[in-house]
């Protein structure tokens, strides 16, 4: 099965650092520019994305009810997702 | 008690990591090769497809596109690699500190202490085999073994995504029918020499007279024994012990062939000094200089002198090098790469015998100088302060080879002989 290029999406997030250092996604904005607020974060690990081709702290996240995983590669410090 | 010594081998690393990070690619044959325009031609990793079509490690980028029209070339990116590399040793560390790294993508980890509680080695190794494939997106293969040469077979035996235990029950099974030549120190030299007596796998190696071997390759002859009956106790090393410098090098192959002293002079003193900055960095001073040459037939020789007086000055370094150079170089054919390397080294603050013929005032004002530069560079950059003769040939010069510079596997024996073959000879 062929890969469509263009799987990696890099995204704008907002984000807090807990006192003790915990870094946590808030909201992210998407490719049309609109926010999508995060309800909650179920997990938070290092996995790679062979999809859109990276590896980062891979956050699963609750987005207007579905799961979507956010990654965050700590090499560039960039967010990305994985175009469905 | 047996250890239990795993080696885990990233597989064809740098082709997987850019298979990674290029999804489009996946599907087709890749090979990561240097930049064909700089000359640094040659494959250095291949994709499986690339492999099954032939394209061996080492092939120049033209041959490799002969048996594999269709391939892609990636250019290398050596701080990614280095990156991976970093988080497989911290996967690592999570079972065992005595890891020792073979190169960027191999290594040996003893886990003989972590046993009792994680589990078997077999267990340990399906555990960093799946982690390292769900974290970093590469798949290793493993081997488990209770030394560590079996334990480095055992990784190559089955490959992709595998692990591979060879235990004192199976080993005879395992290792015994593998040619002798995939036996570590095992060379082309070594093998055919092997072949000629007869010896055409390991297990014929463990059979043989260890007397023979002996009489045929002296006491490396025995290490070879000690290795193919899988009696190595060679131990893996603590993280982060690094075996003492024995000496230090560079060598490039330069953007286009050189053709005379003149082009030479400024490779030799471009490598010269990133040579005397690395012995300043390291606080040593060298005894030895030694040149290796090689022409565009890929005939290489390499010659080394004694100076006098033990040195770090860059200046020095490279009219040392040149010096040999000049004496045996008889230029019948343009030179492809070349080399500088430093040895016999030892302390710049030990007392010396001074020269009647040497200027120590001059020497003291070289010193300065250099160690002038090398805070310039470390503040500014390598090309804010240069020599003149590096605006002969922008073109030749243009590289800083301290900074290029980058780490080979080290050598099986580099902190001396742990096998454990003195040993038995003793006794």
């Amino acid at each position: 099965m062929p890969i469509e290029p263009g799987c990696k999406v890099f995204v704008s997030v907002g984000a807090t650092f807990s006192k003790d250092g915990i870094l946590r996604p808030a909201w992210l904005e998407w490719e049309d520019g609109t926010r999508y607020k995060i309800e909650r974060i179920k997990h938070c690990e290092r996995a790679a994305s062979l999809k859109a081709g990276g590896i980062g702290y891979r956050y699963t996240c609750l987005i207007c009810g579905q799961e979507h995983f956010l990654y965050y590669d700590d090499a560039d410090g960039k967010w990305f997702v994985e175009r469905k | 008690m047996d250890r239990v010594i795993l080696h885990s081998d990233m597989n064809s690393c740098y082709a997987s990591i850019e298979l990674l990070y290029h999804p489009e690619l996946r599907g087709k044959p890749v090979a990561v090769g240097g930049d064909p325009e700089a000359r640094h031609g040659i494959v250095l990793a291949k994709s499986g497809l690339a492999k099954k079509a032939g394209v061996k490690t080492g092939m120049a980028l033209w041959q490799a596109k002969q048996v594999c029209p269709d391939i892609i070339f990636v250019r290398p990116h050596m701080d990614l690699y280095l990156r991976f590399s970093k988080l497989a040793h911290e996967i690592y560390a999570d079972y065992t500190d005595l890891q020792e790294p073979f190169g960027i993508d191999e290594c040996w980890l003893d886990v003989t202490e972590s046993c009792g509680i994680l589990g078997t080695g077999e267990q340990i190794a399906e555990e960093i085999r799946n982690r390292v494939k769900h974290e970093l997106g590469v798949t290793v293969s493993i081997g488990v073994s209770w030394n560590k040469i079996f334990a480095k077979l055992g990784s190559d035996y089955r490959k992709p995504d595998a692990v591979t235990v060879i235990s004192r029950e199976n080993y005879r099974n395992i290792v015994f029918p593998l040619p002798a030549g995939d036996l570590l120190f095992v060379g082309r030299a070594t093998q055919r020499k092997l072949y000629k007596y007869g010896i055409l796998t390991i297990g014929a190696l463990a059979e043989a007279d260890p007397a023979l071997l002996r009489s045929l390759f002296g006491k490396a002859g025995l290490i070879l024994s000690v290795f193919a009956n899988g009696n190595d106790e060679t131990p893996v090393s603590m993280e982060n012990t690094e075996a003492p410098i024995k000496s230090i090098g560079n060598s490039m192959t330069t953007p286009r062939d050189l053709v005379n002293d003149g082009d030479v002079k400024i490779v030799l003193y471009l490598l010269s000094e990133s040579v005397a900055a690395r012995l300043r960095e390291n606080q040593f001073a060298c005894r030895v200089v030694e040149v290796s040459v090689r022409d565009n037939g890929l005939y290489s020789f390499t010659r080394q002198h004694k100076i006098e007086t033990p040195t770090n000055i860059t200046g020095e370094i490279a009219e040392e090098a040149l010096r040999i150079f000049r004496a045996d170089y008889r230029w019948e054919n343009p030179i492809r790469s070349i080399g500088v390397r430093a040895c016999g080294l030892c302390d710049p603050q030990s007392p010396v015998q001074l020269s009647f013929f040497q200027d120590e005032n001059y020497r003291e004002r070289l010193r300065r100088a250099d160690r002038a530069t090398d805070d310039v560079r470390k503040r500014f950059g390598y090309y804010s302060v240069q020599r003149g003769l590096m605006y002969c040939d922008p073109a030749l010069s243009h590289t800083d080879a301290k900074k290029d510079h980058t780490i080979h596997p080290h050598g099986y024996m580099e902190r001396g002989n742990r096998t454990g073959a003195d040993e038995k000879e003793r006794r």
